[in-house]
């Protein structure tokens, strides 16, 4: 595009038949502020019809229940939760585990997507062959079978924690998960994490100076050294002098589980393997598409520059290739997100689990709850839409400069 | 997502019918021809198909008496399997007429659900199973232990009682169907699994080496299970009622499937006035006058009923204990029929 964009003059009432449809005429808008009204009508007509028979027939209605203490024990609280605390506290509990488990699985997923969309365009043959049967097998079966697959035959397939495998000394491997040893800040922790922060400051403007000197001067610098001792060298020197940074808190068996040390519950294990092993097969497919509509003469031009395969891809194709990767990667976080609630096939704590399933049987009110509930996930996946919709027009108007 | 549809369907019939539950389920029943009868999704006992898809089980003889109560044949049952969780909004959305699956009384579930309980059906309490190679020989040694139990019952209340009463820190993993939960128990990850006692028993069975496991002796709830109808309709919560009354009355009174057609032609008044030959004490509750007869005929009274399916002449083999009558040391008990 070019010069300024164009500023329309302001006009309030050509404004509001805009809105109402480029072509409206004030008829068009009488009929659009009529449907509007009878839309809102039947909306208050439910909401009261509702309550009224809710009444009628004695169902406890309201959000009074949210302050009621929930008695129930969660197996993942990563907030601070008691069983005395309050079904609201249940909510947050279950949301926060929602979104754990969604984020982390889409970072995977989009790591494994990129990987294996990639690798079934690469001239290895069987590389190419073993992406493609990945992508086939994997999105080809329903997720609730993967899901349970993961947590019945594979994480249930592991011994007890009496006879727990212990691949790394401190790191337990068992049908209760897998147990690490927990990093315990010592006195010398923040000058050291001090130490780490200016060490990447300095490694990332080392990073900026060869940038600019390759643009400016054509000069490659090779300056990954420094900027790799800068990052570790600096915090080792600092912890040498200072004493250690963390201890280990290692885990030990007592009793029937482990105690001390951090825990991985065997049900998050499956659930992100699952979600993100099987979105990350329709990533593939969007970053092959995305490739391959990334014209040939662009691959020529780089090669003809001399670039190497793993140049040409970072610095020509991916880049062109995220304008059309990007949109339906947004839907494929959307639905990441909303198959978590598949959790409660195998007892992850979610909020569809902990909050849709048993503070509901608890107190019975269902409508409340679910609509709680269908307003969390949309209001989650608006923002992840428009997360992505930001990322994507930036994208794309790059590729227009 | 069969949940989240009965949960909507839910709000669309609160939302579009204009009349409440009324005094129509009598005769909705008798119109269709067909009982409509909540259970369980299979826990032998209580409420199982067997491999041609006939239902037994205590709480199926309670849907088959009521059946022949009102329809004349204890056939005429539609069985509706419904997980822990999905229970009550089933019966509150009217998809069943009566909801007889192994459900605790309590006063939230009988005032806030807008639902009624019946009766008692069988007396039970709160129990944990555990692998015996543990050589665990009671709750109290259960300290950090990982407890398997089904989401959307008392069990997972009671065990947070429990525990914290006793200082006891434990790990709770709720599944939504019965069948999850034991499966992750089986395959050890859970060390302990909680529930009813009777449904320990019944569930023991469908593992795959039964005596590995064992109950440990502690009670640590009460749990009296009965069936529910939906609140606002008398009519039908007397008909349940006295369906579950007749059965114990009518083994209190000696009248058993294979006699009942004798014990009706007695003198005896009692007799004559539970087995319709005297006065019209079933049609009142809107049944006919043999309603008793008809129900014994069909599931024998109650007695008759439990060891069939639970008690002594089961695969179970759980003893009557609570459950025995009043007169013989339990606490099963029916106002007279008069």
């Amino acid at each position: 595009m070019t010069g300024e964009a164009r500023k329309a003059p302001f006009r309030p009432l050509a404004r509001l038949k805009r809105i109402g449809g480029a072509r409206a005429s004030w008829s068009g808008l009488a009929a659009q502020a009529v449907l509007l009204a009878v839309l809102a009508w039947l909306a208050y007509e439910m909401v009261a019809n509702v309550r009224a028979n809710l009444a009628a027939q004695g169902i406890a209605s309201g959000f009074g229940f949210l302050t009621h203490s929930a008695g129930f024990a969660v197996s993942q609280a990563l907030i601070p939760y008691e069983q005395t605390d309050s079904y609201l506290r249940v909510f947050a509990v279950g949301l926060v585990n929602t979104l754990v488990v969604s984020a982390i699985g889409i970072v995977l997923a989009t790591i494994l997507g990129f990987v294996v969309g990639l690798g079934r365009l690469s001239p290895n043959w069987l590389l190419a062959r073993l992406a493609g049967g990945y992508v086939e097998l994997i999105r080809n079966l329903p997720l609730l079978y993967q899901i349970l697959f993961w947590y019945l035959a594979v994480l249930g397939a592991l011994p007890g924690p009496r006879q727990s495998l212990s691949p790394l000394p401190g790191v337990f491997l068992s049908n209760r998960g897998i147990v690490v040893p927990e990093p315990v800040p010592q006195a010398s922790f923040a000058i050291v994490a001090a130490a780490l922060a200016l060490g990447i400051v300095i490694a990332l403007g080392l990073g900026f100076y060869a940038r600019r000197t390759l643009f400016r001067q054509g000069r490659v610098v090779r300056v990954w050294p420094y900027a790799l001792a800068a990052v570790i060298g600096l915090p080792l020197a600092i912890a040498l002098l200072f004493g250690a940074p963390l201890t280990f808190d290692v885990p030990e068996l007592r009793g029937f589980n482990f105690a001390g040390g951090v825990r991985l519950l065997p049900e998050f294990a499956a659930l992100t393997i699952a979600l993100s092993t099987y979105t990350a097969a329709f990533i593939a497919e969007n970053v092959r598409s995305g490739v391959l509509a990334v014209s040939r003469g662009q691959w020529e031009a780089g090669e003809s520059l001399g670039l190497s395969r793993g140049q040409l891809l970072r610095l020509i194709v991916v880049p062109q290739a995220l304008r059309v990767t990007l949109p339906p990667l947004a839907n494929q976080y959307l639905n990441l997100t909303k198959n978590s609630s598949l959790a409660v096939a195998i007892g992850y704590p979610d909020l569809f689990s902990v909050f849709a399933g048993t503070a509901l049987s608890q107190t019975g009110q269902a409508i409340e709850i679910i609509a709680i509930t269908m307003a969390v996930y949309l209001a989650i996946s608006l923002v992840t839409t428009t997360i992505m919709n930001v990322f994507n027009w930036r994208v794309a108007r790059r590729g227009q400069a | 997502m069969k949940r989240v549809c009965m949960m909507l369907s839910v709000l669309a019939a609160a939302a579009v019918t204009a009349q409440a539950a009324s005094a129509q389920t009598l005769k909705s029943v008798t119109d269709r021809g067909m009982l409509s009868c909540g259970v369980s999704q299979g826990l032998p006992g209580f409420s199982s198909p067997d491999d041609k898809g006939n239902w037994t089980g205590l709480d199926v003889d309670v849907c088959r008496a009521i059946a022949a109560a009102v329809l004349n044949d204890p056939t005429k049952v539609k069985f509706v399997p419904l997980s822990a969780k999905d229970r009550f909004t089933a019966l509150q959305s009217g998809e069943i007429d009566v909801l007889s699956r192994n459900s605790t009384w309590t006063l939230s579930r009988d005032t806030a659900l807008g639902l009624n309980y019946t009766g008692v059906t069988y007396y039970d309490g709160q129990g944990f199973m555990v692998r015996k190679a543990l050589k665990v020989n009671s709750a109290l040694e259960l300290n950090s232990a990982s407890i398997c139990v089904q989401t959307g019952t008392t069990n997972e209340q009671n065990v947070g009682d429990y525990f914290k009463a006793n200082n006891m820190k434990y790990e709770l993993i709720a599944f939504a169907t019965a069948d999850e939960t034991i499966k992750s128990y089986e395959l050890g990850r859970c060390d302990v699994f909680t529930s009813d006692v009777s449904q320990l028993y019944a569930m023991r069975l469908k593992f795959a080496a039964p005596n590995d496991h064992t109950v440990l002796p502690e009670v640590i709830s009460k749990e009296p299970l009965g069936p529910l109808v939906r609140q606002g309709d008398d009519q039908w919560f007397d008909i349940v009622k006295w369906t579950l009354f007749a059965m114990i009355n009518a083994e209190e009174l000696g009248v058993t499937q294979k006699n009942v057609e004798e014990m009706a032609k007695s003198g005896k008044p009692e007799l004559r006035r539970m087995l319709g030959g005297d006065g019209n004490l079933g049609e009142t509750l809107g049944l006919s006058k043999d309603w008793v007869v008809r129900i014994v005929k069909a599931v024998g009274n109650y007695g008759e009923a439990f060891d069939r399916n639970v008690g002594a002449g089961s695969r179970l083999g759980i003893a009557r204990g609570l459950n025995k009558l009043w007169n013989q040391g339990g606490i099963q008990y029916a106002p007279p029929i008069r």
